[in-house]
């Protein structure tokens, strides 16, 4: 159950080399590494494309906090479903977004994920099962819970899942959507990404109580895990999932973790102390990942490489996209023909693979 | 055929699609054991169960929210505000989510929300409104607004057929106090206008309640040839109607029954200034309500909604023009 603890140890919740959660094999443990790379390999790239002038408006990236997505988004299936939000971009490199689409969104460029119609990470392919968040935070959460209710009704053993933020805990669709899922047991997966600051606001100026703590007075379980340990975050996830299938209802998962950088590429963030930002430092995921492959012999070399070459090419033809058609900004308000639904995503997860569709 | 009141209209358009679509799905305050409010739901629960009638806490946002998330896994959601006026508490997952997810993803969002909506009994500031304008101008929804029970069991069953979010606006003045008969089974009405009655000599344009209002003020006025255009829709308005008939009568009052400023009827009198102005032989004429909250005491709330007679004057005063 919850723990108030926001900053846990140095150690991860599991311990370093050790299997954290069962039924990852090494293969796995590589690809959740691979996600991570792939998320800051493209937000690196993608922030010299906006000092660049290339990307235009504002640039958000999740850089820190690689594992919250990674690590949740491999715990599900392929016919779960997802609402992503800004920091979390590795749950659509998850789900099977290419790198190269995810470039040419941000550029604005006619075959990124939108279409130019909207920015950065505000984007779902809704083929691969997501919804694209919007600004207003956490509206996601209701949306999710809704979906959750929809795989009740019809007796389906799915669930969905959406991240949230620590400043969006203060809105009352956090409230709202709490009571429901609980109120109803919904399948559905609350991500809190607590990175220590809205914007400028720290935890200490958003809530008297920790968020998780409250999940309990709701009827829903909450955890806090290891926000930069992904394979922690992965076995939490993967609880979560089970629980929802089980008709046990929502979890409230935080996973505690920082914000690296800025609230968005033009914020410079000295409210933020340096010996903040450098005992976050020594515990980035990424580092903390690798070290634990290492330890078991895995050349995380070749898998860096392997990485960077694919985003280079990504890169090269993304900047070769053509922008949107000024004649088609008017397009698409509204469907004309027959509503489909959102999709099945990648689930590249191998235990599921192995045990067919009759997976938890 | 069978008569029926609006109110009860209503009740078997959902009735039809419950039975029809199991997709289909109910959700709203009171609605299942109560019936509704206004009592709209009432023995739905009993006849399709309460995991398609279903009862919500107190949280509009959350409706509308959930009702997207279902959406777009596929079910057709029907949501009840049980107040048009508590849409507000539930704006923001309408606007941002709902109305701009298909421009943004290309992901439909088939979703309706019924929303009793106006005044004339004594409701006060938050059980009155017409809140229809502020969805117009939110880009993605549809808003509709039937006046005849007939409309209201077309708009509704084509509002869930639809694969858009749609606003429907049933006048909550109208539940009870109108009665035709009304085809059985499922049938759709296009969200397009209609011509309420026939005329030469001026046009009145209306929608919901104010178009009784319309016809019972021009019913006889000195012998003119009054056409009266029930809107129906909103969103999409039908232009083309409201220009064809203002072309051909050259005259036009507008009846809201909305605050006036941005209102439904502004944009209808924007469209005409800009496409019909040449064909005008006299100022477009608005009747709407002041830009005040809609007050409780019957004197006051009479004084601020239009009534018969100032429709009536308004139409002498520019048939005289």
């Amino acid at each position: 159950m919850a723990t108030t603890a926001r900053e846990p140890g140095v150690a991860s919740t599991t311990g370093l080399g050790e299997s954290a959660s069962g039924p990852l094999s090494v293969a796995d443990r590589v690809e959740l590494l691979r996600y991570m790379l792939l998320m800051r390999g493209i937000e690196e790239r993608a922030l010299n494309l906006y000092r660049q002038g290339k990307v235009p408006g504002s640039f958000y990236d999740g850089c820190g906090q690689e594992a919250v997505s990674a690590g949740a988004a491999f715990a599900l299936a392929p016919e779960d479903r997802l609402c992503v939000l800004h920091r979390d971009l590795a749950a659509h490199l998850v789900r099977g977004v290419e790198p190269e689409r995810i470039f040419a969104q941000y550029m604005g460029r006619a075959s990124g994920i939108t279409g130019g119609r909207d920015g950065n990470v505000h984007f779902g392919d809704r083929r691969l099962g997501c919804v694209g968040m919007v600004s207003m935070l956490p509206d996601m959460m209701p949306v999710a819970a809704g979906m959750a209710m929809a795989f009740k009704l019809r007796g389906e053993r799915r669930c969905a899942l959406t991240w949230l933020g620590d400043g969006a805990t203060s809105r009352g669709d956090f409230h709202e959507a709490m009571n429901w899922a609980a109120l109803q047991r919904l399948p559905v997966i609350f991500v809190l990404e607590n990175n220590q600051y809205a914007y400028s606001t720290p935890l200490r100026l958003q809530f008297a109580v920790d968020p998780v703590e409250r999940a309990a007075a709701y009827g829903a379980v909450g955890q806090t895990v290891d926000g930069n340990d992904v394979e922690a975050v992965f076995a939490a996830t993967l609880r979560a999932r089970e629980r929802a299938l089980d008709g046990a209802g929502p979890t409230l998962i935080e996973a505690v973790t920082m914000r690296m950088h800025g609230h968005a590429a033009h914020d410079d963030m000295r409210y933020v102390p340096a010996e903040q930002l450098e005992h976050w430092r020594a515990r980035d995921p990424i580092m903390l990942q690798q070290a634990r492959l290492q330890a078991q012999g895995v050349d995380v070399e070749a898998t860096r490489n392997a990485v960077a070459e694919q985003l280079d090419a990504a890169l090269a033809r993304a900047l070769q996209q053509p922008l949107p058609d000024p004649a088609s900004a008017t397009e698409g308000v509204f469907c004309e023909g027959e509503a489909e639904p959102l999709g099945d995503g990648q689930a590249p997860y191998s235990g599921y693979a192995a045990r067919g569709t009759d997976r938890v | 055929m069978s008569e029926m009141t609006y109110l009860q209209a209503i009740s078997d358009g959902l009735r039809e699609e419950l039975r029809a679509d199991e997709r289909v799905f109910l959700m709203g305050e009171d609605i299942a054991v109560l019936g509704g409010a206004f009592k709209v739901t009432d023995g739905l629960a009993a006849e399709f169960g309460r995991e398609r009638v279903i009862d919500t806490p107190l949280a509009e946002s959350a409706i509308v929210g959930t009702a997207i998330g279902a959406a777009v896994v596929g079910m057709r959601p029907v949501c009840e505000m049980q107040f048009a006026d508590f849409i507000s508490c539930g704006f923001d997952q309408l606007v941002n989510v709902a109305g701009k997810m298909h421009y943004r993803q290309r992901l439909a969002v088939p979703l309706t929300i019924r929303l009793p909506s106006g005044g004339g009994f004594s409701g006060g500031p938050f059980h009155s409104q017409n809140p229809e304008a502020w969805f117009m101008h939110a880009p993605g929804l549809k808003v509709v607004a039937p006046a005849t029970a007939s409309d209201a069991k077309g708009l509704l069953i084509a509002a869930i057929h639809d694969p858009n979010p749609v606003l429907f606006f049933e006048h909550k003045h109208l539940y009870r106090r109108i009665k035709e008969d009304v085809a059985p089974g499922r049938f759709e009405t296009p969200f397009a206008a209609r011509v309420a009655r026939e005329g030469r000599d001026l046009t009145v344009v209306a929608y919901g309640a104010m178009v009784w209002s319309a016809l019972e003020a021009t019913a006889d006025l000195d012998g003119a040839s009054i056409e009266v255009l029930d809107l129906r829709s909103l969103v999409p308005l039908d232009e083309r109607a409201i220009l064809h008939s203002v072309r051909k009568c050259s005259k036009l009052v507008i009846v809201d029954e909305a605050n006036a400023t941005c209102a439904a009827g502004a944009q209808v009198a924007a469209l005409v200034a800009e496409h019909a102005f040449e064909h005008l032989d006299g100022p477009v004429v608005r009747v709407a309500t002041p830009d005040v909250p809609i007050a409780f005491s019957p004197p006051l709330e009479r004084a601020l909604l239009p009534q018969v007679e100032q429709i009536k004057e308004a139409c002498r005063e520019l048939l005289e023009y």
